[in-house]
């Protein structure tokens, strides 16, 4: 049970390809901390590198204070659970967790002792003397972390471990393993995923990776409610937030943004007096979107023509135009008939950001 | 007419008949037996796919019935046949006067001993270039020339160590390696090494070695490659060496493959025979099953033992030849 630490992280491929660069991050002991961004990103890499499966090009890894960059993965104290579960073939379940354990040079005892635990949280009992073969993906899947949990190791790494799974057993599984954090919640873990509601209901804090560096380090909530960048703000949530181009008209406490399609919007953003004519996007979640009646003087925030909805029961997806510029909207609950109409739209200040160069105009006391 | 001239032709007749065939039959079959038109469109239709199969199988099945069944039951007959008695039925006379003589057991000795020595030590030595050479840079030029050998002929390479085992009189230079490095380390005469006897044996398998080694490895090296790579990475990160790796993890993922190509030797070693034919003809206590055969049938014109000693070529191999089928059959679902 560990503390991991990077400091200035950086994987150079041979041939010049740099995939990371200068990540620094702190993992707290108890932490479960996942690692999101988009494909190619290099969230895999970083966590082969902490497993000790790629080589740390640049800067340092530690695990409890410890410097392992040189230390092969056995020694780390890091237990790897792979997205193809990577179970050995031609042992069974039992064989497949004890292997690591008699590498190891434990006792027959103490690892019969492992096993039967790990088996018993994860219901495994049953299909210790099994082949993998013999098992459902969902099966596999437990046995990977099984595998992983009889080592005790300090550190759990889990690369995409629900991808190979279809839907519902994806939900069971993450439900499954919430509770085995919930179960040891002194072990440390360290989670890759592309799929944000793992992302969103697994975190203690995600790390959103994105071109070679960290985009931003915070709770799931932190992440949606202020994202430091556009970046952040549109990988998280989903639909995608809404940018809209516009130009800062008045300042304070609360800012105004004459937008570029027609619109006016009203965010509780502060700016300062020399941010007035500012170039800048605002950006609103589709959830955050209400429907007004439009307004003589132009006053709601967009207005446009519904050209595509979707219906998922729950929520209604708008797909909206305005002279080429698009924007979508959720709405709760089922509205028919909206197609083709023009709707004017809104959203409380409270929920409007402003970026100004990708970046948010929030955080930007904290970046000078 | 040149010989070019006459291959050519052979070629372009035998494909082209081979083409034609197919074509007319399937011509044949669609528009004059089971034309798919009038009331019975349908079940014609239905019909002539049942047939097709059968139809392009028949060259196939024809061939294979004259060349390879008809044989084995012309042998079976002419083993229990006396030919200089009026082709007379003599029981197993034939197979007794077989056991009768020695040459006969050091055929079937030597063939034990070649059964156990070459598919061992060519699907090791396979095994192990195949692993040492996965992950170099130049491994695929080492791979290429270690698979040359299987493009040489059987006699060929016979030829080939013949020299490397060659002898020239006392204190004229020695062009065969093997002397030459003998009378240099050494202050022996040289030595005719394939009249040395039992051990003139492993000189001959030396040979079908060097040859089968480059199959193994081809077949094993692809078989390696196709283990999943986080297998590997997994017992890595469990703390496996690389020899625990290499014997616990990958060995097992491959065994199929790796009694694929073990049986696959082992039949090839049954029927070895251009070898021992080439290098010594079964002289100096080297003779082998296949060679006695060809022996007794073509130099002793004895057609009743020579066809006995095929048939337990034949038993011999069999059930190496169920087994090869039923595993690899296993492999590839």
């Amino acid at each position: 049970m560990a503390e991991l630490k990077l400091t200035g992280v950086s994987k150079i491929y041979g041939g010049g390809i740099e995939v990371l660069k200068d990540i620094n991050l702190d993992i707290q002991q108890g932490e479960l901390v996942v690692f999101v961004g988009p494909s190619g990103c290099g969230k895999s890499t970083l966590l082969r590198m902490i497993a000790g499966l790629e080589t740390i090009s640049d800067g340092t890894l530690e695990i409890d204070g410890v410097r392992v960059n040189d230390m092969p993965p056995s020694q780390r104290g890091i237990a790897m659970v792979f997205q193809s579960y990577a179970l050995y073939p031609h042992m069974t379940v039992r064989e497949n967790m004890a292997f690591a354990l008699k590498i190891a040079g434990k006792s027959k005892a103490e690892i019969n002792a492992s096993i039967e635990t790990a088996a018993r949280t994860l219901q495994l009992e049953p299909y210790l003397d099994r082949l993998p073969k013999a098992l459902s993906g969902g099966q596999r899947q437990r046995v990977a972390i099984g595998r992983s949990i009889v080592r005790e190791p300090k550190v759990f790494l889990f690369d995409e471990p629900l991808s190979n799974l279809d839907a519902s057993l994806r939900v069971a599984t993450r439900i499954e393993i919430a509770q085995l954090k919930e179960q040891m919640p002194d072990s440390t873990m360290v989670y890759v995923t592309h799929d944000q509601v793992e992302a969103m209901t697994l975190a203690s804090r995600i790390v959103v990776l994105n071109n070679k560096g960290i985009s931003q380090v915070g709770t799931p909530l932190e992440l949606y409610k202020t994202p430091k960048n556009e970046f952040v703000a549109c990988f998280i949530g989903s639909p995608a937030m809404n940018l809209l181009a516009g130009k800062i008209t008045g300042t304070g406490e609360t800012t105004t943004v004459q937008l570029d399609g027609g619109g006016v919007a009203t965010s509780n953003v502060p700016t300062l007096d020399s941010d007035q004519g500012a170039h800048v996007n605002i950006g609103v979640r589709p959830e955050d979107l209400y429907a007004t009646e439009p307004n003589a003087n132009g006053a709601s925030l967009y207005s446009g023509e519904v050209s595509f909805t979707e219906a998922l029961g729950e929520v209604t997806l708008l797909y909206m135009d305005n002279n080429g510029e698009a924007l979508t909207a959720k709405f709760i609950g089922i509205h028919m008939g909206l197609r083709g109409n023009t709707v004017a739209l809104s959203a409380a200040p409270d929920n409007v950001h402003l970026f100004q160069e990708g970046l948010s105009m929030l955080h930007r006391a904290q970046r000078s | 007419m040149s010989p070019i001239l006459q291959a050519v032709l052979v070629i372009t007749l035998g494909v082209g008949l081979s083409v034609g065939y197919f074509w007319l039959s399937n011509l044949i079959l669609d528009n004059v037996l089971f034309p798919a038109k009038g009331i019975n469109a349908g079940r014609n239709i239905n019909l002539a796919n049942a047939v097709r199969p059968w139809l392009f199988l028949f060259p196939a099945f024809a061939a294979m019935g004259l060349y390879l069944a008809y044989p084995v039951f012309e042998t079976l007959r002419l083993s229990l046949i006396d030919r200089d008695k009026a082709d007379a039925f003599v029981g197993l006379a034939n197979y007794r006067q077989m056991m009768d003589e020695p040459k006969f057991w050091e055929a079937l000795k030597n063939n034990f001993l070649w059964l156990l020595v070459v598919p061992a030590a060519s699907t090791l030595m396979g095994l192990l270039i195949a692993q040492l050479t996965d992950r170099l840079r130049w491994g695929n030029i080492a791979k290429a020339l270690i698979f040359m050998p299987m493009a040489i002929s059987f006699v060929g390479a016979s030829v080939i160590w013949k020299l490397v085992y060659d002898a020239r009189p006392e204190g004229t230079e020695q062009i065969g390696v093997l002397n030459a490095l003998y009378t240099f380390f050494t202050s022996n005469s040289p030595e005719v090494w394939l009249t040395v006897p039992f051990w003139n044996n492993f000189l001959l398998m030396i040979v079908l070695i060097w040859i089968q080694t480059g199959f193994a490895m081809v077949i094993l090296s692809a078989a390696l490659r196709g283990i999943p790579e986080e297998t590997i990475e997994a017992a890595v990160v469990d703390g496996a060496g690389p020899l625990r790796i290499f014997f616990r993890i990958k060995m097992p993922q491959i065994t199929s493959t790796i009694i694929v190509v073990w049986t696959t030797i082992t039949i090839t070693v049954l029927k070895v025979f251009d070898i021992v034919f080439a290098m010594t003809n079964g002289q100096w206590q080297t003779q082998v099953l296949a060679n006695y055969m060809f022996d007794k049938l073509f130099r002793a014109n004895d057609w009743g033992v020579g066809s006995a000693a095929a048939m337990v070529i034949m038993l011999l191999v069999l059930p190496i030849l169920i087994w090869n089928v039923v595993s690899a059959r296993r492999e590839l679902r």
